[in-house]
């Protein structure tokens, strides 16, 4: 059975909603946010007021991939989300901790949640149909979109609406940069892969598919997702990547362009650079993280990008390589080098 | 696309685990629920300003429970309880050769290292540089569930679902999934939480917290009563059943259909309950005359039990099997509850346990509903529905069946 991807949309730190990717948007700060689009046709105007950030970006990223696929009500809906609804989360515990736990107010605490994207998606269009949430780190996104598929092979569901949503807030922001996740220095998204210094750059997004087993016009399918897990096994090898391929029965010869997954972290990088110098040693590559950062669903992001650069026929010139037909995308992502997957998209 | 396929084979429970506040395994919360015995009382061990509200608290402090989990004493009570019940399940079906087999563990919970990271915050909050940073470290949902994998060296399928107080219903659910798709053979799959001070105010502020201990389908019902605990099943496929000792019960219908009515409250009619209920009947090729026990989300608050059993008498009345909640005894574990109690309801069709709903005096005025008051044994029991609904209208039920 073929996944057919109907739409796809994503809220980014770049002009993604609209589908610009040409202009690059450049930033000379290690945080990336999110452009949000005007949702005034998305969304009710009281809605936008009373949601979160995050949850706003889902919900509105949810509504606009229904509306470019034609469907009015999904067959499931599915999100994976590494760290929740963090703003309402830091809200509810400062004032916790400040107001030494009296007359806290309840909207954080309802909105914190880690299921309120999926939730208030459901809300919107009254939609009745199975509603998931996975919260698996650098594997919530996978493990959404795992679950999209498993559902329309079972024929259980179809048009599934799954996606992702993460959100980098002043306290993540501030406690991931004492964790070492962030470089030391402030720089430049268009540099980052030439810093050649430890720590990346923070990012945030959302992004959210359709998938059905019935055609769409752009024929874009989404022929392979395969995760792997870092422990005692070891990293991405080429023969892991060999067999992914072979699996799907196709060798890297098939593939017109690897989308990767460096962050500019000398280190977490090297994966990369060998990868480059073996298997990939004769395929276009282009890195996305400097458009959107790096974060547990950018994987998401990269999805997208795949999806959008087949369904154009050609890529944007923010990604820094030329290659003029593109009909099958390998996405090769890792997460703190620790959650690495393996997406496979391409035009029937 | 993805390997394996799918078909609609027998899914079994081979092995259970719990811990909660009645009792630090299986053994001796059936014991409790013998005794009568509710696990609420004084808090102990949260360390919070309301000492006004019952809870129902695992009695042990975390050394205690690092030493019992075998895990380092600074891990969060979550892991801690996690691991603790996951191993007793995974003891407990006495598969000889798991290391042959793809294991999996899909757990679930709704506020990961929360304990460890309001901790954090104490410090934190007033200077921004300062606070131990291996407390917020796990503060992911995902951390709690990657620390036990380690642990049980269950490495094939790892995730972990957060859909409020569904979670762990959802996380069985999605678990009998993967092994119908061969992607699997065993998964040890439930969910865990510990009591926190974010949860207990959280919950406060709702206004849904009973200052007595909480009273579910009773007319007097005046909230909730918080616990924390974890629960695990052992699930394998038709083909590992057939080579064990013992199984509990076939695992036959599961549905989640959502309520799409507001962010907390349940809709009047419980549309999202009836829908779950009636697509899980729909999964295991039942009718409502079929189900002999159900046990209730039943939560105490005004809302839920409303609801819910509203949506019971749309979809059974008249022939309304027995109910109970098992929660009178628990309290509410939240992300844990639907895993602890999937474990009572596969006791219930192995054993044909039927467990009291304790406080249960005066039946509510709008419904005919009469739950079960006293502990019995050897019901016959066919078939036992579970439910599990949570915030964000998430409702999950699961059928269990005589093997």
């Amino acid at each position: 059975m073929k996944i057919y991807i109907h739409s796809a949309t994503a809220i980014s730190p770049q002009h993604s909603f609209d589908n610009v990717l040409e202009d690059l948007v450049t930033y000379n700060t290690n945080r990336l946010q999110v452009i949000e689009p005007p949702y005034k046709d998305l969304l009710d105007a009281k809605l936008i007021r009373r949601m979160s950030r995050i949850i706003r970006m889902g919900t509105a990223a949810a509504i606009k991939c229904l509306r470019d696929a034609q469907v009015e009500e999904p067959g499931a809906i599915i999100t994976g989300t590494a760290y929740g609804c963090l703003e309402d989360t830091g809200t509810f515990l400062t004032k916790m901790v400040e107001q030494h736990e009296d007359l806290l107010p309840p909207t954080p605490f309802i909105q914190s949640t880690h299921n309120t994207v999926s939730a208030q998606i459901a809300l919107t269009l009254h939609c009745h149909a199975y509603n998931n949430t996975f919260v698996h780190n650098g594997f919530s996104f996978e493990s959404a979109l795992q679950d999209a598929v498993l559902l329309i092979k079972e024929q259980e569901a179809d048009n599934i609406l799954v996606g992702s949503a993460d959100e980098l807030t002043d306290i993540s922001y501030h406690i991931l940069t004492r964790l070492d996740l962030y470089k030391k220095q402030e720089s430049s998204n268009i540099e980052l892969f030439g810093t050649n210094t430890k720590g990346t750059i923070g990012g945030e997004g959302t992004a959210f598919f359709l998938l059905s087993s019935t055609p769409c016009e752009d024929k874009i399918v989404l022929e392979g997702m395969e995760t792997f897990y870092v422990s005692e096994k070891g990293a991405l090898t080429p023969e892991r990547i060999s067999d992914f391929l072979s699996a799907h029965k196709l060798s890297v010869q098939d593939v017109d362009l690897v989308i990767d997954g460096r962050n500019g972290d000398v280190i977490h990088d090297s994966l990369y650079r060998s990868l480059q110098e073996t298997i990939f040693s004769s395929v276009p590559i282009a890195s996305y993280k400097h458009l959107c950062g790096d974060y547990p669903t950018a994987s998401s992001f990269a999805l997208w990008l795949a999806y959008s650069i087949i369904k154009a026929g050609k890529v944007p010139s923010s990604l820094l390589v030329k290659q003029p037909l593109v009909k099958r995308i390998l996405v090769c992502n890792t997460y703190l080098n620790k959650y690495c997957s393996l997406m496979l998209v391409a035009k029937e | 696309m993805i390997n394996g396929q799918y078909t609609d084979s027998p899914i079994y429970v081979a092995g259970a685990g719990i811990i909660c506040a009645i009792g630090n395994n299986v053994g001796e919360c059936i014991t409790s629920f013998e005794h009568g015995a509710a696990g609420m009382g004084a808090m102990t061990y949260l360390n919070s300003v309301h000492k006004e509200l019952p809870v129902a608290e695992v009695k042990y402090n975390n050394e205690e429970l690092a030493a019992m989990a075998n895990m380092p004493v600074n891990a969060s009570r979550t892991a801690l309880l996690s691991c603790i019940a996951a191993r007793e399940a995974l003891a407990d079906a006495g598969i000889e050769n798991i290391r042959g087999l793809r294991s999996g563990f899909i757990s679930a919970n709704t506020v990961g290292g929360m304990d460890k990271s309001e901790q954090f915050f104490e410090t934190f909050t007033a200077n921004r540089d300062a606070g131990r940073l291996r407390n917020v470290n796990n503060h992911e949902c995902g951390s709690i569930t990657e620390m036990v994998a380690e642990q049980l060296n269950l490495r094939d399928q790892v995730t972990t679902i957060s859909t409020a107080c569904s979670s762990s219903a959802n996380a069985i659910f999605y678990a009998a999934r993967l092994i119908r798709h061969g992607l699997l053979d065993v998964a040890v799959a439930g969910g865990t939480d510990a009591l926190t001070k974010f949860t207990l105010n959280g919950f406060n502020t709702l206004m849904i917290l009973d200052k007595e201990y909480c009273r579910p389908f009773d007319d007097t019902r005046a909230g909730l009563n918080l616990g924390e605990g974890a629960g695990y099943v052992v699930l394998v496929s038709e083909k590992v059943a057939a080579s064990l000792q013992h199984i509990y019960c076939r695992f036959s219908g599961y549905n989640n259909s959502n309520d799409a009515y507001h962010q907390t409250a349940s809709s009047p009619d419980g549309t999202g309950s009836y829908l779950a209920m009636q697509g899980a009947l729909k999964k295991a090729k039942l009718q409502p005359a079929d189900i002999d026990y159900i046990n209730l989300h039943g939560t105490g608050t005004q809302n839920n039990d409303n609801a819910e059993g509203t949506a019971i008498t749309r979809l059974f009345a008249p022939h309304v099997p027995r109910v109970s909640s098992t929660k009178s005894f628990t309290g509410h574990t939240l992300g844990a509850s639907g895993g602890i109690e999937a474990v009572f309801s596969a006791l219930s069709v192995k054993h044909g346990y039927v467990y009291p709903n304790l406080r249960f005096e005066t039946p509510m005025k709008e419904l005919q509903l009469m739950p079960e008051t006293s502990f019995v044994k050897n019901v016959p029991l066919q078939h036992v529905l579970s439910n599990s609904f949570g915030f964000g209208g998430n409702c999950t039920s699961l059928i269990f069946s005589k093997a």
